[in-house]
């Protein structure tokens, strides 16, 4: 089984996630360049964090135009588990993905630092590994992470349980405190309606290793790895 | 021809950025100021004729240039070539 990494010019979580997935997966990682057309036989698409084309016009809007898109959207369209961390969760809002996008952290700084998040729906393939409402600690590293949609979408991704994550503190409490970046109801991760594309704005593959001093991202990779076997 | 795209941040949706702007200028000493909202405008030139250009692009506006979630556009033409 493989699991295609899609590596654009400014990606920098590529090989960490290749790392994770090795470790914690029966997946072999392929590193796809964006400038291929297709995507070779793959079992999970994941599109890495980064700062694809220096952020340039808004995050993500020129990787998601990219020439290996059109056979990630194609494919992704059609079911096939598919992952967006951070710039990748940019990258899947800028292509109609999934839905709303990602605006200025409303502090207006860059935020590097490990926050808790609380498992909102843990009955997808990315997340059965944890337990509903368990808080997780997890890095974020971003300046635009401020999930944004319009209240019709807004109603849509709750109404079908597309909310995986949400900012909150150590006790699970999710308000305006416990939101690092000023996204809508402190959302931190959602998935398309389908339920086979994630995207989420935390870094799990920067929780899988003893040199971080973090785990809770391994349940991610194993949930996937449970679902494909 | 010449075209000028000014996309600016749909009203409602945050715009940190004019609101930067906006503390820094009432630091300044700049008083009476509120409502700034920071865009940009991207200039592009098409060799077509005018309602061709504009046409063209607006496919680009809703292709790449703008995100409609978020931001609204204006085609403003500029001057002939």
């Amino acid at each position: 089984m493989k699991a295609s990494i899609i590596v654009f010019p400014g990606s920098n979580c590529d090989r960490d996630i290749a790392v994770s997935i090795k470790k914690l997966t029966d997946l072999e990682p392929i590193m796809v360049w964006h400038k291929e057309t297709s995507i070779p036989n793959s079992d999970l698409i994941v599109i890495p964090g980064g700062f694809t084309f220096g952020d340039y016009l808004r995050c993500g809007s020129i990787a998601a135009n990219s020439p290996i898109m059109n056979d990630v959207i194609k494919k992704a369209t059609n079911g096939l588990p598919t992952l967006g961390i951070c710039n990748g969760f940019q990258i899947l809002t800028e292509s109609g993905l999934l839905p709303g996008t990602l605006i200025k952290n409303d502090c207006l700084s860059f935020l590097c630092k490990t926050v808790s998040i609380r498992v909102e729906n843990n009955e997808t393939n990315f997340s059965k590994k944890y337990k509903k409402n368990e808080i997780i600690n997890i890095p974020i590293a971003h300046n635009e992470g401020n999930f944004f949609a319009n209240e019709d979408t807004l109603k849509k991704i709750k109404d079908s349980n597309q909310i995986i994550f949400k900012y909150c503190n150590q006790n699970g409490e999710v308000n305006n405190e416990t939101n690092p970046n000023g996204s809508i109801e402190n959302i931190a991760g959602i998935t398309n309606e389908q339920g086979n594309v994630l995207g989420m704005m935390p870094h799990p593959e920067r929780a899988t290793c003893e040199i971080t001093k973090l785990s809770d991202g391994e349940n991610l990779f194993k949930s996937i790895s449970e679902f494909l076997l | 021809m010449k075209l000028n795209v000014k996309i600016m941040p749909k009203n409602g949706v945050l715009d940190p950025q004019g609101k930067a702007i906006e503390n820094s200028l009432s630091q300044l000493g700049f008083k009476n100021v509120s409502e700034i909202r920071q865009g940009k405008i991207i200039e592009i030139d098409i060799d077509a004729d005018k309602d061709q250009a504009i046409n063209i692009a607006d496919e680009m506006c809703k292709k790449l240039l703008v995100n409609l979630i978020i931001e609204d556009y204006e085609i403003i033409f500029d001057r002939e070539k």
